[in-house]
This record gives C-alpha cells, sequence and structure tokens, in this order.
C-alpha cells in the first residue's frame, strides 16, 4: 500500500506541471479537529496541484476529509498543517477566486432565480450592468433561459443545480469546487447534468476539482482522479483518464472506461473481497 | 339550480364557514345543557341571553373594548420591538446568549399575575401597567421563535454566503433575517393573543376602564350575560389582531412554502 502511495506521488510530480504555474497548489496540508472527546484526525498530510483549466475529480468513502479539503481550499477552514495557495497567493480566508456547488441546489426561496445567480455580485458589489447579461448568458448556457423570474421551488431537482452551478459561475471565478453536485439527482438526471458540466466546462474553462461518490461520474469528467483512502484521509492513488474530451455517453462503454472504472473500484472493495 | 349548489358548496368550503357551523353547534349544546341539567342562571347564563346583552350593551363593550385593545397592541408592538432585537443579540454572540437566555427562559416561570399589581404600584391606574403585562406576556415567544428561526439557518448556506466574502452584516440581511422570517411571524402571532391576556391582566389589578374591567366588576355583581359578552368580544379582537398579522405574514413572505397555494393562485 505505502509503495503505492510512493509511487503515485511522483506519478503526481510527473503529470502536473505542464502549465506553466499550478492554479491551486497543496502543500502538505492536513486537518485534525478539536472537539471535547479529543482530536479526530480528518485529512492526514497531502500535496497535490491542480492546472489551470484543469478538471479534477476526488472520489473516496464517506468521511474521508474529502468537505474539509474542498472547504479548505475554498478559506472556509484553515488546515492544521501545510499551505494551500490559489495562484500563488496562500489561502488563509475566503476569497474572491471560488464558486461553489453543494450537493443540494442552496437556492434561497425567497429570490428569484436570477436574483439568486446574482447573489456573489451583489455580495461583492460589483456593477449589476457588466454582470447582469453575463447571468443571462449562463442561464441560457445550462438551459434554464426563460425561468429567470421563477422560484426555486418552481424548478425541478436538476434545474435547481444549474442554476446553482450558474451562481458559482456569475462572479467568473478562477476555480469551481463541487461537492457532489449531482448526489441528490436521479440517475438518468445526473447522466445529463454530467454531459451538460462537461460542456459548461469546456466552454468557460474553469479550473474544476469536483468531489463524488460515483466511479463512472469520476471517469467521465475528468482530466485526473484522485482516489482517497478511508478515515483519516489521504490520496491513495492518481490516474489520468486516457479519453478524448469531449466525451458522450457512448464512452460508458469503452473498454479503457471500464478498465479505469475498475481499477478505482477495486481501491475501495479490496477490503470487502479481500482481493 | 346546478349554480345555487355551486354557490352552498363554495360558502361550506370557505376558509371561516365551518369554525362557524362548529359555534353554533356549540351554543346549541349549551343550551341544551342549560335546560337538560337545570342549571340556573346565576351559574351559567343561556346563550340567549349573552346574545341579547350583546345586543343591549353592545355600545358600551365596544367602548371598553378599545383601551383593552390599544394595551395590547401596545404591549404587542413593544414585544416585536425588543424581542426580535434581543433574538438577534442571543445569536450573534454566544456571551449573550450564554448570560441572558438562561434567564430569560427561567424569567418564564414567574407567574405574570403576580408582578401586575407591581406595575400598579410603580405607574398607577393609567396604561401603562396595561401594556407593560400585554408586553410582559408577548415578549416571550417572540424571543424563543426569532432564535430558532435566526439559528436554523443550513450551515452550507452560510458557507456558501462565506465562500462569496459575504461580511456578517451581509449575511443576516440576505440570508439569516430572511430565513427566519416564518419563525418570526409564528412567534408574533401566538405573541399577540398573549398580549390579550397580558393586558386583560393588566386590567384586572388595577384599571377602571377596558375589558377585563368589565369582566371583574360583571362577576362581582353576579351579572353573568354581561361577563359572557365581554368574555366573546375579548375573543373576537384576539381573532381580528391574529388575522391582520396574517394578512401581513402572506404580504411580507410570499415565497413562504405554508404560503405557497395562495402565492401560486395569486401571480
Amino acid at each position: 500500500m505505502s509503495a503505492t502511495v510512493i509511487q503515485m506521488k511522483q506519478d503526481l510530480r510527473a503529470a502536473s506541471p505542464e502549465a506553466a504555474r499550478p492554479v491551486i497548489e497543496i502543500d502538505g496540508v492536513s486537518k485534525t479537529y478539536r472537539t471535547h472527546d479529543g482530536d479526530v484526525p480528518s485529512l492526514r498530510p497531502i500535496d497535490f496541484n491542480i492546472a489551470d483549466g484543469e478538471f479534477v475529480v476526488i472520489v473516496g468513502p464517506s468521511g474521508c476529509g474529502k468537505t474539509t479539503l474542498l472547504k479548505m481550499i475554498a478559506g472556509l477552514m484553515p488546515p492544521s498543517t501545510g499551505e494551500i495557495r490559489v495562484e500563488g497567493r496562500a489561502i488563509v480566508k475566503p476569497h474572491g477566486d471560488v464558486g461553489i456547488v453543494f450537493q443540494t441546489a442552496m437556492l434561497l426561496p425567497w429570490r428569484s432565480v436570477m436574483r439568486n445567480v446574482m447573489m456573489p455580485v451583489e455580495v461583492k458589489k460589483l456593477p449589476r450592468e457588466r454582470f447582469e447579461p453575463r447571468a443571462r448568458e449562463l442561464l441560457k448556457l445550462v438551459g434554464l433561459e426563460g425561468f429567470e423570474n421563477k422560484y426555486p421551488w418552481q424548478l425541478s431537482g436538476g434545474m435547481q443545480q444549474r442554476a446553482s452551478i450558474c451562481r458559482a459561475l456569475v462572479h467568473d471565478p478562477k476555480i469551481v469546487l463541487m461537492d457532489e453536485p449531482f448526489g441528490a439527482l436521479d440517475a438518468m438526471t445526473r447522466e445529463r447534468m454530467n454531459v451538460e458540466l462537461q460542456r459548461i466546462q469546456r466552454e468557460t474553462r474553469k479550473t474544476v476539482l469536483l468531489i463524488t461518490h460515483s466511479i463512472p461520474e469520476a471517469v467521465f469528467l475528468a482530466d485526473r482522479i484522485l482516489v482517497m483512502s478511508e478515515r483519516p484521509g489521504t490520496i491513495a492513488a492518481v490516474y489520468d483518464v486516457p479519453l478524448t474530451k469531449p466525451r458522450t455517453l457512448d464512452v460508458l462503454a469503452d473498454p479503457k472506461f471500464v478498465e479505469l472504472s475498475q481499477t478505482i473500484r477495486r481501491h475501495f472493495n479490496a477490503t470487502a473481497d479481500g482481493s | 339550480m346546478a349554480q345555487a349548489s355551486h354557490g352552498w358548496r363554495r360558502l361550506f368550503q370557505a376558509g371561516w364557514f365551518r369554525p362557524l357551523i362548529f359555534l353554533v353547534l356549540l351554543g346549541l349544546s349549551w343550551d341544551l345543557a342549560i335546560r337538560l341539567f337545570h342549571i340556573p342562571a346565576y351559574q351559567v347564563p343561556t346563550p340567549a341571553d349573552v346574545v341579547a346583552t350583546l345586543w343591549s350593551d353592545g355600545p358600551n363593550l365596544l367602548a371598553q373594548a378599545v383601551p383593552t385593545t390599544s394595551a395590547t397592541v401596545q404591549g404587542f408592538l413593544l414585544s416585536a420591538l425588543f424581542g426580535i432585537p434581543m433574538a438577534m443579540l442571543i445569536v450573534s454572540s454566544r456571551t449573550v446568549e450564554a448570560y441572558v437566555y438562561p434567564l430569560l427562559v427561567f424569567s418564564q416561570s414567574i407567574p405574570k399575575i403576580a408582578i401586575a399589581p407591581l406595575f400598579v404600584v410603580w405607574f398607577g391606574f393609567g396604561m401603562m401597567p396595561k401594556v407593560l403585562s400585554a408586553f410582559l406576556l408577548g415578549f416571550f415567544p417572540v424571543v424563543v421563535s426569532a432564535v430558532q428561526g435566526f439559528k436554523s439557518v443550513e450551515p452550507d448556506m452560510l458557507d456558501l454566503a462565506r465562500a462569496m466574502e459575504a461580511n456578517r452584516w451581509q449575511i443576516f440581511r440576505m440570508v439569516r433575517l430572511p430565513h427566519a422570517m416564518p419563525a418570526i411571524f409564528s412567534g408574533l402571532k401566538v405573541s399577540v393573543t398573549l398580549a390579550v391576556v397580558g393586558a386583560v391582566v393588566g386590567e384586572f389589578v388595577g384599571s377602571n376602564s377596558g375589558l377585563g374591567f368589565v369582566l371583574q366588576r360583571s362577576i362581582g355583581n353576579f351579572e353573568l350575560p354581561t361577563m359572557f359578552a365581554a368574555l366573546v368580544v375579548l375573543s373576537l379582537i384576539g381573532v381580528f389582531l391574529f388575522w391582520i398579522l396574517d394578512v401581513i405574514e402572506r404580504l411580507a413572505i410570499p415565497w413562504h412554502a405554508s404560503q405557497r397555494q395562495e402565492f401560486v393562485v395569486g401571480v
């Protein structure tokens, strides 16, 4: 096991720094929660970089510290050790360069779709005239044209999640962090959303870090997959996805897709099957 | 013919119609009980007597309802005015919560009726003791439900706002306050009905006007129909104030789930 970790780290160094400078640098970052019952380690020290425009997916079991990692990148909580840099700047507090999408859409029920999408613009006091056309364009991009004045509860779950993706993109952040964004959707909507997310990422050229439980979703979307181990989590393996983009749902039957999915699945079932 | 039956059905489905039928049934059984068990009129008056008193004594009762309503509304407004900011303070600071909230809960176990005479000692027989007594009863439900409303925001929503670099005031204005509105309104509705009770208690202990005063005087004189009539007017005040709040709630938070049905139809 430790051999693979070392090897994977070497892989990492070989794979990531084609771009001039990584957008996200994670340097020896770990997290330990202090509770009344003592310290609870959530994340063992990890290092990795994400290049500009890269789509990185983290897969791992529940409670392996994936969400913790994502919140630390957003600046919502400080790491216990190590440093996170976004575009070279150390992250110590929330910063403007991220958009976040959670598992549930988290739209404010008293705001129309448009005003929900415009919320980051309002909070950051950016010029409304400049960003409202952008918001409209994004809503069009995700297929919500004509729903600008509807309220969240008038939309289906998939549509709500699309609106929340627009909200994450409206202020033109460098990176988009997604925490199981389609976990609450039914399987068919989920597949369709995967195709759409791929298209949105290609059109907006954002750097995306997405967390998921779904191995097919990871392989379908990612340029690179980080597999995390059980709590306290750390990176167990890194895989480059050898499939060209854009991908269609046909890729699900591709032998390379199937093989990589199997390889990743083995990380989680090894203890269960004894294989 | 079909139109007429349709009209009846609509009448039957109106929100106020079924409680009214129930009320009539209650009145009938009240009357029946008096006849069956031969209850003397000085113990329980007949519904007909009460209605007759309402009719004959109506102008006087309405005149007495004015100071009671006024005290109720003033006490209620004070509850809202102090209760909501108090809830904000409790939510925004752990220290305030630790010091104040337990005492606030504890203060609720003090019987308000026992304190009311003190207000008379302090402020005399005017409006003030009634208003204070209404405030004292109405305050607590506002604080409790507003605190609960402010606190029940989903942590993910707060993280999202913080990730947008929202400051505390923006988070409060854009997320916490609107989120708490439904809870605040349900607190206000409880508060307004309790404020009526508070005002009457204030009038019991020291006043020479208002429905509470009428109640006490009529009991002293064994004028039970008058007392019952005053009770009817009192409950009408409560219902009326509650209804006003309901209307304001509908206008203020049309997005809220409990209002949605009307909202969709209204749009």
